[in-house]
């Protein structure tokens, strides 16, 4: 009897293993890239990262089938490397011995790779899903291009320059001007005056020989 | 030699001693003049230094041997440069004209050169203004963080990268398709590109203002446009020295290779990189120094200007090259990286086992081990070498390579901000230069009425260059701009030069330029003038003519195509041009050039078939038949 039971037991262990193994057609590579992302402030890999990395996984089949309770039993991880790479398949909680279809894994994992990847401070290019390509992120792209906005701003400047810069000249001239008419004015007003007094003249030294008399 | 040509009526043509010294006095004022001797300098500084000596320069010092080129350069500055800059700087000061009107005083005949100077100055201008336009656009696109030419952006199914950038590089990706949208044959002509047109407009406006009134507004524009290339310069190399393999670049630029001072190619790109970036032969400079007061010292100043010119070359290569070091030593660093990631992860080996120091083993022995896995991972090839000499002159350097060292530097917008202003002044300086060789002599050629003020003159020019320009903002822009620079600003600058050479000395005479000199200066010009005047400087003119009308003439001619479809893509594909584009070469070649003889012709035949007329001019009056005597007898 107790070997009956040993034997089911061995059996049901070695099918509860068989599920996952390297190129499952359920399951899915992972790969880490623990140092290359924080250098000296890496952490090592052990079995409680495992242990989180599965947690983890749990919660993203949680959230992407609402209902069904998956927990970390259902994740079933074999073939670890020291590249730290492995192979995971999840198993439906409503039915241990059955797997989740790919499918329903992959979506379940884009959903929340955000939240995957922070809970180990890594990004989509180090915590590598092998098979599930990260979606790739836009360039922002502003509505109103900055150069734009930029040439405005310049063009805007260049041309009050080139306005003040050939009016200015005629606002002089103007000045001017008017400075002059007042003058003319004063000046006429004055001329009147010193009229009178003309005994005062410049005496103008062309016509006045330098011999009195002519030579013949 | 003392040979020297006819050359009747010049007295009456020049301005004589005695008038130039009455000219000073009174300051006779219809002819502006500088506000003091730096604005005079730093202008001639401006014209000479542009983006030749950071873009072409560099380039030619690392592909001829480094530290040896400097020896052929410097030989042929001190030959070749130096007595055409000072010929020039004496001519212009001598004659107190623009180009035209100081030929047309030598002698009616020589107007020919002072037209070709002007034609040039105007293919020149409309081209090198579009490279300013492409300066701007990337100036306007360095405001934003991540910088655009950082990124390649995403496929119309936003499942990957567009291919076009994918295959080549973000940077390529930027240059070809988002600014020029360049098509694949020069035939192609495209429609015109607006945001291209925005910025050739910009790039006219903004020249307009500062030349609006020729010196006066350009005399206060050079004290920033020609200083402000130096600053950033010396930003950029302290920058570049703390970054990570800024030496190797420096080192790999001045290796000296003696062997290539004997290959002939050197020494004649060495005369024409002398000649091209002294910016003689535009009438600019002969210009700008018929706005000095007559006892300037013009020898002083040729040298001065010389000298900077060689050092701004010599410094601005070390700047260049650190940050195209440091650009290297990125991209070999990521090659090696990359290899290293794909070893690791075809063989899983744990982070960190597989460094840059023991890669190369590492290799070598799964090379041996399992050498079907290493062939299917395609790992490339990781030379630091290679990745500096990837060839870089011209537009290239600036708008692909620059660009993606500036990426990689922290703070980038900063550093592409301050390229893009330092590149942008390095050719406005240039630019003024360009127009004072138009408008001038436009004002002399009497061609339009003379009451127009110069706002309008300089006006006309812009527009028109504007409206021509729009050729280079089609999408086979780019194809044109190399046209334009192959041909017109090569050939027809030597056959003016070696004319302007000939003219002063042999046809207005050594004999009354050393006199003129010595007018001017105090002294008469020692032997090295002479025999550089009169022999040196125009024989070597004469070889590099020869030598670069023979290379061209006997390569095939083709140009440099971006094209997706190529083999070779993304390296540029050599295309032949179509035969009508000979044409346009002899238009853009060969008009300036053949302006000289045309005009001399058109000149004689004038004189031979209007004779007669000359006659008539002379009065007959009875005044000049009396004799006039001390003693009035009655």
């Amino acid at each position: 009897m107790l070997e009956k039971i040993l034997i089911l037991l061995c059996l049901s262990s070695a099918l509860a293993e068989q599920p996952c193994k390297p190129d499952a057609s359920d399951g899915y590579k992972v790969r880490l890239s623990i140092k290359t992302a924080l250098g000296d402030e890496a952490y090592v890999w052990n079995e409680n990262e495992m242990f989180l990395f599965r947690a983890t996984l749990a919660f993203a089949m949680r959230s992407h089938l609402n209902g069904q309770e998956f927990d970390v039993s259902n994740i079933i991880v074999c073939d670890e490397t020291p590249r730290v790479t492995f192979w995971f398949v999840v198993t439906s909680p409503l039915n241990t011995s059955g797997l989740v279809d790919k499918g329903v894994v992959e979506e379940a994992i884009r959903m929340s790779r955000n939240r995957i990847n922070s809970a180990f401070l890594l990004t989509d290019k180090t915590l590598e899903f092998i098979g599930i390509t990260p979606t790739l992120t836009a360039p922002v792209n502003p509505d109103t291009p900055p150069w734009l906005i930029v040439f405005g701003v310049v063009m805007g400047a260049v041309g009050a320059g080139i306005i003040v810069v050939l009016v200015s000249p005629l606002v002089l001239k103007k000045r001017k001007k008017n400075e002059e008419t007042d003058e003319d004015e004063e000046e006429t007003g004055v001329k009147a005056v010193e009229n009178g007094s003309t005994r005062e003249g410049v005496y103008n030294m062309s016509f006045s020989d330098d011999e009195r008399l002519t030579q013949m | 030699m003392k040979l020297k040509l006819p050359n009747p009526g010049l007295d009456d043509r020049i301005p004589s001693h005695g008038d130039l010294e009455k000219m000073e006095k009174e300051e006779a004022g219809d002819r502006p003049k500088w506000d003091n001797k730096a604005q005079y300098l730093l202008t001639c500084v401006g014209f000479c230094v542009g983006l030749g000596n950071v873009w072409r320069f560099p380039y030619l010092c690392q592909s001829h041997g480094g530290g040896a080129f400097m020896i052929p350069f410097l030989i042929l500055l001190v030959l070749e440069g130096i007595p055409l800059l000072h010929l020039e700087f004496a001519i212009g000061q001598r004659l107190r004209k623009g180009s035209v009107g100081v030929w047309r005083s030598i002698s009616p005949y020589l107007t020919g050169v002072g037209i070709a100077s002007m034609l040039v100055s105007f293919l020149v201008g409309m081209y090198y203004n579009t490279i300013m336009a492409w300066i701007i656009w990337y100036l306007f696109n360095s405001f934003q963080d991540p910088l655009p030419w950082s990124q390649c952006p995403l496929n119309a199914n936003r499942t990957g990268l567009v291919e076009e950038c994918a295959r080549s590089s973000t940077v390529d990706y930027f240059w070809y398709r988002e600014t020029l949208n360049t098509s694949t044959a020069i035939d192609e002509a495209g429609g015109l590109q607006w945001w291209m047109v925005l910025s050739l407009v910009a790039a006219w406006i903004l020249l307009y203002v500062c030349c609006i009134r020729g010196i006066e507004t350009t005399g206060k524009a050079v004290y920033i446009t020609s200083t402000l290339p130096y600053l950033v310069l010396t930003i950029f190399l302290i920058r570049g020295l703390t970054l990570k393999g800024s030496i190797d670049g420096i080192k790999f630029l001045f290796t000296p290779d003696i062997n290539e001072l004997m290959n002939p190619s050197t020494w004649l790109d060495a005369g024409a990189q002398v000649f091209y970036s002294f910016s003689v032969a535009f009438g600019g400079l002969i210009s700008f120094s018929s706005y000095n007061s007559i006892h300037n010292n013009c020898e002083q100043d040729a040298v001065l200007i010389s000298i900077i010119n060689g050092c701004t070359s010599v410094y601005s290569a070390t700047v260049i090259y650190s940050i195209i070091g440091f650009r290297a030593t990125q991209k070999f660093d990521d090659c090696l990286g990359d290899n290293i990631w794909k070893l690791m992860n075809a063989f899983d080996y744990p982070e960190n086992n597989i460094t840059d120091s023991n890669y190369n083993e590492v290799l070598a022995h799964l090379n041996q081990t399992n050498p079907e896995i290493i062939q299917g991972l395609e790992l490339q090839t990781c030379d630091l070498q290679s990745f500096l000499s990837q060839g870089v002159e011209g537009t290239g350097l600036a708008f692909i390579v620059f660009t993606e060292a500036i990426i990689k530097m922290p703070f980038s917008p900063l550093w592409a901000v301050l390229f893009f202003v330092m590149l942008f002044c390095l050719g406005l300086s240039t630019m003024f230069g360009s127009i004072e060789g138009v408008v001038v002599p436009l004002q002399d050629l009497r061609l339009l009425p003379r009451t127009w003020p110069k706002e309008v003159f300089c006006g006309l020019t812009c527009l028109i260059s504007l409206a021509l320009g729009l050729i280079f903002t089609l999408r086979s822009g780019n194809y044109w701009l190399a046209l334009f620079d192959n041909f017109a600003g090569s050939i027809p600058l030597l056959v003016i030069g070696f004319c302007e050479m000939f003219a002063v000395i042999y046809i207005y005479g050594i004999d009354r330029f050393n006199k003129d000199i010595e007018f001017m200066i105090g002294h008469k010009p020692n032997i090295f003038w002479q025999v550089t005047w009169r022999v040196v400087s125009p024989l070597i003119m004469i070889f590099i003519l020869i030598f670069y009308f023979v290379t061209q003439i006997s390569k095939s001619l083709t140009y440099l195509v971006w094209d997706q479809e190529s083999e070779n893509f993304p390296t540029l594909e050599a295309r032949p041009y179509p035969s009508w584009i000979y044409v346009m070469i002899f238009i853009l070649a060969g008009v300036p050039s053949l302006a000289i003889p045309v005009f001399a012709l058109f000149k004689f035949i004038q004189n031979k078939c209007c004779k007669k007329d000359h006659n008539d001019y002379t009065v007959d009056t009875i005044s000049a038949k009396i004799q006039m005597s001390d003693k009035i007898k009655l």
